[in-house]
């Protein structure tokens, strides 16, 4: 495994595989950095970049735009309050604060570095962790991975978002997209209504981008704030003694608590860095009246628990196929865009990519501290950009991508759709993630499926036949009863409209 | 007639159930439309996961008209530049989508780096950028650069149009 990584890091430090990665971490950052950009939205509109590249060099860029998306969007967070994902709305309830005090260079260096320590933690657990996790997988079956499959859907509508029934209506939504094409078992056209460009499927890549991005700007433009608040203007980022004092602790606690929860599913990195900044608060005696007042430990610690948690994404991405964030879903589009299938077997047959991938996440949060440090003040004036040039640059580049794809202006069609489905998603609070995991995983969970099945003769036994599927749909079945055993414990809660149980 | 109206405003959410009524019966009718009878493997054919996908949506419609009749709704999602208070803007909207449709209408015929000036200085004018000299020359600007970026240094074709035919 030492040698694999060695060889990866051979890989990934030629010349041109390392101007790729600086450039994928700057185009990283400058994107995340953008008002309104999440890292999602950040990663689904740089893809269109690496198309035309081999795979190994994209996929190194690709890890660098990862970790800038992440970095950017705290930056957003701290200078100007307004979270650009959910990952980072933790960092604004101290990291703002900070700024307002004529802190805000301390409070970037405490995120920077904090996503340093937390990246480079979280990435060493991926390298111990993901090939052993690989090794076992490869054993596990057609009905193990519908199971793991049917848990992501549960999951990412259950867990997640305010309500149940509106997150079920989006996955369903995103499962109907899915199915439009050529079924892959018989190759019988569904949904496709005789059109030739629908037979091969609706790209990912499209639907997600129509989803984050076309929806985003169309949703904005509808209820545009004509006044936006000021960000704070901030020097070179740096620490002193004293505040180095009281992060170092913070840096090295949070990975721990955000590589587990990034990798399963629906995990994300919004629970963990709450618990992160909880914990923090929780263990800091003399500063503990400072936390929502700018409290150096309540950046560092989660900052460094997002960062962790990334990585952790990471290994149930690649040893499973099973993408547990939206940046994830996009990062596994991205995968089969290449015609690269991530889950057990990839460790053996894309073995120099998948070390390469990992050697770049190395250099890629070396590069990020190195540059993003220097550069913070550049990057905080991205943050003045007039809101109009902004999402009219969202549509832009947005275009530029759905239409690389295949050359084909239907494809834009298909988008604006979709962009219009997900303007409507958003004013009737239906959740986008669940859809986007529905078109990803959606034909996948059907295949095995029927593969399961097929080995079973169609007894349906064949889909829990094996310990492992049983365990996941014991914990599913937990997931879905939750709501109801909470007001068996707790009955004097009003009944919410929204706790119908869901068939499955 | 007013009482139904606002009735019906109040409850507009009744759309997306609606729409998921709609996407459950085209899912349906499509799916019932396959023929299975030769091309089949396994016992589980390309019909099923449809049927259950269709009835599903149908489901879940009428569970959310059920809560949205019981006075349930949907959050709408904020954001940094989202302003909730402000009633919903759809002339920005429909001009937005007018110029997005433009770029689709245009790029094939005039090619890219002149639709998507086009994209990006109409965008920039539905949501109230109003610098007739800026605007325009940004949007060519990032319009050509984006396409020898892509085109040139990426390896990623855009339809260059006459426009890079002369150049």
């Amino acid at each position: 495994m030492f040698q694999q990584l060695m060889d990866g890091f051979a890989t990934a430090l030629t010349p041109t595989h390392l101007a790729m990665a600086a450039l994928g971490v700057l185009l990283g950052t400058a994107i995340g950095v953008l008002p309104g950009i999440g890292p999602a939205m950040a990663v689904a509109l740089l893809l269109p970049v690496t198309y035309g590249l081999e795979p190994t060099g994209a996929f190194i860029m690709f890890a660098g735009i990862y970790y800038g998306g992440m970095f950017g969007g705290s930056t957003t967070s701290i200078l100007l309050n307004t979270p650009g994902e959910s990952a980072a709305v933790v960092a604004a309830i101290d990291g703002n604060p900070m700024a307002r005090k004529g802190r805000g260079s301390q409070a970037l260096a405490a995120a920077a570095i904090g996503h340093f320590i937390g990246g480079i933690i979280g990435t060493t657990m991926l390298v111990l962790l993901a090939p052993t996790v690989a090794k076992y997988a490869v054993d596990i079956g057609a009905p193990d991975f519908f199971a793991i499959m049917v848990l992501a859907f549960i999951a990412v509508t259950s867990v997640l978002g305010a309500s149940r029934i509106r997150g079920v209506a989006s996955l369903l939504i995103g499962l109907t997209i899915g199915l439009v094409g050529l079924d892959e078992m018989t190759g019988q056209q569904r949904l496709t209504f005789g059109s030739l460009h629908l037979a091969d499927g609706i790209d990912v890549v499209i639907v997600a981008v129509a989803l984050f991005a076309v929806g985003e700007s169309l949703w904005v433009a509808a209820h545009l704030r004509r006044t936006t608040s000021e960000a704070i203007p901030v020097g070179r980022p740096w620490l002193g003694r004293a505040d180095l004092k009281r992060a170092w602790k913070p840096w090295l606690r949070g990975p721990f608590i955000g590589f587990p929860f990034g990798a399963i599913p629906a995990g994300g990195a919004e629970i963990p860095t709450f618990l992160s900044y909880v914990a923090e608060k929780r263990l800091s005696k003399k500063h503990r009246d400072e936390f929502g007042k700018g409290a150096i430990e309540g950046v560092a610690g989660p900052e460094a628990t997002a960062s962790a948690s990334a990585a952790g994404t990471l290994v149930s991405m690649l040893t499973l196929g099973l993408p547990t964030t939206a940046v994830a879903a996009v990062m596994l589009a991205a995968f089969q865009q290449y015609g690269i299938q991530p889950g057990p077997l990839l460790f053996q047959r894309e073995s120099s990519l998948v070390w390469g991938l990992i050697a770049s996440l190395f250099i890629g949060l070396t590069l990020l501290l190195v540059l993003n440090l220097p550069l913070a003040p550049l990057w905080a004036k991205l943050l003045r950009i007039p809101r109009p040039y902004l999402y009219a640059g969202i549509l832009f580049f947005a275009s530029v991508g759905a239409y690389a794809v295949n050359a084909d202006v239907f494809d834009l069609l298909v988008m604006f759709v979709i962009g219009v489905l997900g303007f409507v998603m958003r004013r009737y609070g239906l959740p986008v993630l669940p859809a986007i995991i529905g078109v990803i995983l959606g034909p996948a969970a059907e295949q095995q499926m029927r593969r399961a099945l097929q080995l079973s003769d169609g007894d349906l036994v064949g889909l829990v036949n094996t310990p492992f599927a049983v365990v996941v749909y014991v914990i599913i079945a937990v997931l879905l009863f939750f709501p109801l055993i909470r007001k068996l414990v707790r009955p004097d809660k009003p009944a919410s409209p929204d706790r119908e149980k869901i068939d499955v | 007639m007013t009482t139904t109206k606002a009735w019906l405003r109040e409850r507009s959410e009744l759309g997306v159930s609606a729409v998921l009524v709609v996407l459950g019966v085209v899912v349906l009718v499509d799916a019932l439309r396959i023929h299975t009878d030769f091309a089949q493997r396994g016992p589980v054919g390309p019909k099923a996961v449809p049927i259950l996908v269709g009835s599903l949506l149908l489901l879940v419609a009428v569970l959310l008209a059920r809560d949205v009749l019981r006075g349930g709704r949907g959050e709408a999602e904020g954001g940094e530049d989202v302003d909730l208070t402000a009633p919903a803007d759809f002339r920005t909207v429909l001009l937005l989508c007018g110029a997005f449709l433009a770029n689709a209408a245009l790029i094939g015929v005039v090619g890219f780096p002149i639709s998507g000036a086009v994209l990006f200085w109409g965008a920039a004018y539905a949501l109230g950028s109003r610098h007739f000299v800026r605007d325009p020359l940004i949007a060519a600007g990032l319009s050509v650069a984006t396409f020898l970026v892509f085109n040139n240094l990426l390896g990623v074709p855009l339809p260059g149009g006459p426009l890079m035919g002369v150049l």
